[in-house]
């Protein structure tokens, strides 16, 4: 079970103007401007369901990802998943959840990814079984045979990410963080992401909490969606709720986006 | 075991560029031969107003050359960097590991397998080279398991000031400045550039009480016994000493930066 409460979280950024003289100045004089990634947001998600956590770019969602799996510690409000608070038992805390960044790399660049499953195994402490029984099964499912014995560096974008979800269920998580993992992947790999999600979901009830700015992502995978603006949640509820008759999902979204005038 | 598995993951790393490795020998050999030559000249001109005899000098180069990813400051891990700056210690940071144990595990590793693919070559060269210009055995028995103590304490050492450098990017957001800084400063105290006893009594002395004698000048001598028994002991104590410190300071700059960490880039 995953609990937030009126969680705020801010950044310090420092601004200036164009041009040489400006970039002189601000050697001396900084000005900082406060960023308000998120204020007062509150929810709570149960076992085995699967979140869709939508809004334009910079509303607070990859903030509230890295929150919620331990990296940022937030400014204030109370934060518990499964009875720990992430960022002060980080440790304890990772080792039961699994995230995918879907900009970002955990595979080690220069050599086959299979090395860097192994690397992840001993990590985790991950008994040899159990790993096994995971590689086997994630393999499977993620079509991953012919790919494990290449390195990353020559894999294409949708073979890497598949790996990259691989990679960050291995040790077998409850609960799993998707920060944007369709993001660059052509339709086929699309699919295939979607496919497995919803195999995990159903298969060991894992819980799902997804970001994404494609809404087909959200159609497929999403019973529930949060929509969070400017650091706000501004709607908690199900695809069905904002949907109108036939129209589009992405005319609907951004329909959704301009009635909050986010 | 973690740790361990760190060290089969840098040396496959190693492995997979094969050119990379041998290219690293032939130019360590090439720096080694370089300094070598330099030493004759000076050796030529007076060799009675120098500390160390011209083959302890010879093995001291050889030696630091053959084992230079061990204890070389400005061999840093780029890939740590990277994370930093490009927002990737996300990732680092949802493993269920300390973050300094593990960048500690990870140099050393990285730092030992480097060592261990290319120093054989440059010492099975040396060994064979004439005297007085070949690499000497070293003084004793006893020298060696010192050597071998000493050797690792500096390894030690050299990885804990590096993290020094990891854990203040952190704050400093471009390691750039700080590496800079630090790599120079360190190889010149460390006796990277010169061995320490070639420098004036007064400025020695000071030099090697700091922490950066103890990286590897320490160990390089002791290899062809050209330090007593007493000046060994203090210098062990005075690793000791360095890297309780030294990694202390590191962790508790680490745990500030967890906890006021930024992730870059969205």
């Amino acid at each position: 079970m995953i609990m937030m409460e009126h969680v705020c979280k801010s950044y310090r950024i420092a601004k200036r103007n164009a041009g040489f003289r400006e970039a002189c100045k601000s050697l001396f004089f900084r000005e900082y401007e406060v960023a308000t990634a998120l204020s007062d947001v509150s929810f709570t998600i149960g076992d085995g369901e699967m979140v869709g956590y939508i809004g334009p770019n910079g509303a607070g969602k990859s903030s509230t990802i890295k929150i919620l799996s331990g990296i940022l510690t937030p400014d204030s409000g109370r934060v518990l998943v499964d009875g720990r608070i992430p960022y002060r038992d980080r440790i304890e805390h990772v080792r039961q959840i699994g995230v995918v960044f879907g900009q970002r790399s955990q595979l080690w660049w220069d050599v086959p990814v299979i090395d860097s499953f192994e690397l992840l195994k001993d990590i985790y402490s991950i008994p040899k079984s159990g790993y096994r029984q995971n590689l086997e099964e994630l393999t499977q499912l993620l079509n991953l045979e012919e790919l494990l014995r290449t390195p990353a560096r020559q894999l294409s974008l949708g073979q890497r990410m598949r790996c990259e979800i691989a990679a960050s269920l291995l040790h077998g998580p409850k609960l799993l963080f998707l920060d944007e993992p369709t993001i660059g992947l052509d339709a086929v790999s699309k699919l295939a992401v979607r496919d497995f999600i919803l195999k995990l979901n159903k298969l060991h009830g894992v819980t799902v909490i997804l970001t994404t700015h494609d809404m087909q992502d959200i159609e497929a995978l999403a019973s529930r969606i949060i929509l969070i603006g400017k650091g706000r949640i501004l709607m908690d509820g199900n695809l069905s709720d904002i949907k109108k008759g036939n129209a589009d999902i992405d005319e609907t979204v951004a329909e959704l986006y301009r009635s909050y005038n986010i | 075991m973690k740790y361990l598995s760190f060290f089969r993951m840098r040396f496959a790393v190693g492995l997979q560029y094969r050119i990379a490795a041998l290219a690293g020998a032939v130019t360590q050999f090439a720096w080694g031969f370089m300094e070598i030559m330099i030493f004759k000249a000076f050796y030529r001109a007076d060799a009675s107003s120098f500390p160390m005899s011209f083959q302890a000098a010879v093995s001291y180069v050889w030696l630091q050359q053959a084992f230079l990813a061990l204890f070389a400051a400005w061999m840093m891990e780029n890939e740590i960097f990277d994370t930093i700056v490009s927002g990737n210690v996300a990732y680092e940071l949802c493993r269920p590991v300390g973050i300094y144990d593990m960048w500690f595990a990870r140099n050393i590793a990285g730092r030992l397998s480097r060592a261990v693919l290319r120093c054989f070559p440059i010492l099975a060269i040396a060994v064979f080279l004439p005297e007085p210009y070949g690499i000497a055995p070293p003084a004793s028995p006893a020298c060696f398991a010192l050597f071998l103590l000493t050797a690792a304490l500096g390894l030690l050492m050299t990885v804990s000031f590096c993290m020094l450098v990891y854990v203040l990017s952190f704050f400093t957001i471009s390691p750039a400045g700080l590496r800079i800084l630090f790599v120079s400063g360190t190889e010149f105290l460390a006796g990277g550039v010169i061995p320490l006893p070639f420098f004036p009594d007064k400025v020695r002395f000071f030099m090697e009480l700091l922490p950066f004698a103890g990286m590897q000048n320490v160990a390089l001598r002791v290899y062809s016994g050209s330090m007593s028994a007493g000046e060994i002991k203090r210098a062990v104590l005075l690793q000791l000493f360095w890297l309780v410190a030294v990694t202390g300071l590191g962790k508790a700059l680490c745990r500030l930066a967890e906890k006021k960490i930024t992730v870059q880039g969205g």
